[in-house]
């Protein structure tokens, strides 16, 4: 009998720590895929973060490097400094790339440093228990933002992939999100465009993966994925905010 | 052999070069800044990688990228910026990567001031960052010495795969004096440990310093300890200057055992039985070398340019067994021969 499915063979056939519900099973096998699609599981480096991915180094074949908390982008600076030619890429939560990590990711993005960043933001930290996020939404309840996020005590959540956007040295600042099976192929699309970017060198490229956490949400994980399309993608609007590829150029 | 009047920190920066570090990685403090300013216009030329970071914490880790895919790398900084790097030193050593930091001590605490100092001992040989672990530590008290401690702490942080720092100041780094340099090296051991691709040769390589399982972390750190262990019995280096019949033994390393060597000199012209014992290696600390130098000493003097960091390691290493003495300047003043020689004639005097 034919097989259809099956697991990505860059993807380590290992229990992952990861709870019911969460998506980040998902972008793992994204990333998977288009490595085994273009056939680089070989030449590539992967930069695990401190996070919910921190262990991430165990669930993918191919030869991985832990960070300190947000030091990925300078540390995959590093690796493909050292080694231009191999691939390399970054998977990072939110409070890695965009809170502790925000100098390391914009100044890897702003030197066009041709590596991939595969950014999760779930809107809360997931793996110390549910604190606020810097991409927390406005109003929304965390362990240490009770009340509710307060804009005004506790600040904007930062919009990462606009942010990046206007920087010379980015390729691709694209938003996805991985709730729903048509946003999960968009998502795999980007993920492929983003590695053939670091393939043709041509500079940063961010991937932005709107990603549920059930666990820390307080939902269930069906519930999880409809509040993605409910309140994150209103605030977080999907799509490539730079492209430099020719069918993206603006 | 041909001769090159250098700057230290240029000097350090062209052994760095020749001993075959291939990506540098900093961002500009005083008073360092000729390290980078001589990598960047040199490490181009060289095949090699310089990156100005956007911080001393991404440079580091910038370093931690490079040596995981298996090239040699380096940073430099001052006390300071030191400080912003503990982190990913911790990060480098708990996952045994080699690695050399360049610190060019400056004044502390704080932003303290941009004359030299020695302020940075305990940073460097104790405290350099979170958790269990040692660096090597090379004091240089020549621009020679700067050329030659480089290229040393290359081949022991590969061998050993830890990080290793050249403990100078802004007195050594400032300074020109002639230097010759070793040929530029090119065979390198293996790194079968790198993350560079496995090239579906062999299993993926994991760089990493997270071990959840207690009894596992433990492992790794008694790993490590073990090859201190072979570091310390065989790695020790220091210099004994007129010990053997010393009364008195002066101990102090880089600059400052330069004052204290003029010191020692005249002390010896009055007639004074004075010596040096200067470390080289500050860690691993050489304790049977100075045991040796101090044998028949009636009292030791230690000279620092800080408030006194390394007289707890002297004092350790001959458990007490005789008096040690304390003169240091701080704050990025220098002590003088003057200084030194009048603590000596002190303890001449109080001997007789």
């Amino acid at each position: 009998m034919a097989v259809i499915f099956d697991r990505p063979k860059s993807l380590a056939d290992v229990p992952t720590h990861y709870c019911p519900g969460c998506t980040h099973g998902i972008i793992h096998r994204l990333i998977a895929e288009v490595i085994d699609e273009m056939g680089i599981e070989g030449d590539t480096i992967g930069i695990c973060p401190v996070g919910c991915a921190v262990m991430a180094y165990d669930y993918f074949n191919c030869d991985m490097i832990e960070a300190a908390h947000g030091r990925a982008p300078a540390t995959a600076t590093g690796v493909k400094r050292s080694l231009p030619d191999k691939f390399v890429f970054t998977y990072q939560g939110d409070g890695d790339c965009a809170a502790i990590g925000t100098a390391e990711t914009v100044h890897a993005a702003t030197r066009g440093e041709n590596i991939v960043v595969i950014f999760v933001n779930n809107a809360i930290y997931g793996m110390t228990g549910g604190q606020m996020a810097p991409t927390s939404l406005p109003g929304q309840v965390t362990q240490t933002t009770p009340y509710g996020r307060d804009v005004s005590v506790a600040g904007n959540p930062i919009k990462m992939v606009e942010m990046l956007s206007v920087l010379d040295g980015v390729a691709l600042a694209q938003r996805v999100a991985v709730n729903t099976v048509p946003h999960i192929r968009e998502a795999k699309k980007a993920i492929r465009k983003a590695f053939e970017n670091q393939k043709a060198k041509r500079g940063f490229s961010i991937i932005e993966v709107l990603s549920s956490c059930p666990t820390n949400w307080g939902v269930s994980p069906t519930e999880a994925l409809e509040k993605i399309d409910e309140v994150m993608i209103p605030f977080y609007p999907l799509g490539a905010y730079k492209d430099v590829t020719a069918e993206g150029a603006n | 052999m041909e001769r090159n009047l250098m700057k230290g920190n240029e000097a350090l920066a062209e052994a760095a070069i020749r001993a075959g570090c291939k990506c540098f990685f900093g961002y500009p403090i005083t008073p360092q800044t000729e390290v980078a300013a001589y990598l960047a216009k040199y490490m181009p030329k060289n095949d090699g990688v310089f990156i100005q970071a956007e911080s001393e914490i991404a440079a580091i880790n910038m370093v931690l990228g490079a040596a995981s895919a298996g090239v040699r790398a380096m940073t430099s900084s001052s006390s300071p910026g030191i400080s912003l790097k503990s982190e990913g030193v911790s990060y480098i050593a708990g996952s045994d990567l080699p690695c050399v930091i360049i610190n060019v001590q400056r004044g502390g605490p704080g932003l303290g001031g941009i004359q030299p100092s020695q302020s940075d001992y305990w940073q460097a040989t104790k405290a350099l960052g979170h958790g269990d672990y040692q660096l090597l530590v090379y004091a240089p008290c020549s621009v020679q010495e700067m050329v030659d401690k480089v290229t040393l702490a290359f081949d022991m942080a590969d061998k050993f795969r830890m990080p290793a720092m050249i403990l100078a100041d802004g007195l050594l780094g400032q300074m020109m004096e002639p230097v010759t340099f070793p040929e530029r090296k090119t065979e390198f051991e293996p790194k079968p440990w790198a993350a560079n691709g496995h090239g579906n040769k062999r299993k993926h390589n994991i760089i990493n310093s997270l071990y959840l399982v207690p009894e596992e972390l433990e492992n790794s750190i008694r790993n490590r300890y073990e090859r201190y262990e072979i570091i310390k019995a065989n790695h020790t280096e220091a210099e004994s200057y007129l010990c053997d019949d010393a009364d008195f033994v002066v101990t102090a390393y880089g600059a400052s055992a330069r004052v204290a060597k003029s010191a020692v000199n005249r002390a010896r012209a009055m007639g004074i039985k004075a010596g040096l014992f200067r470390p080289i290696t500050l860690w691993p600390f050489p304790v049977n070398e100075i045991n040796e130098a101090c044998k028949n000493a009636k009292a030791l003097l230690d000279v620092e340019m800080s408030m006194g960091q390394m007289i707890e390691d002297v004092k350790l290493a001959i458990n007490c067994s005789k008096p040690v003495h304390f003169f240091g300047r701080t704050g990025g003043v220098i002590p003088s021969p003057d200084e030194v020689l009048g603590e000596l004639k002190k303890l001449s005097e109080a001997n007789k």
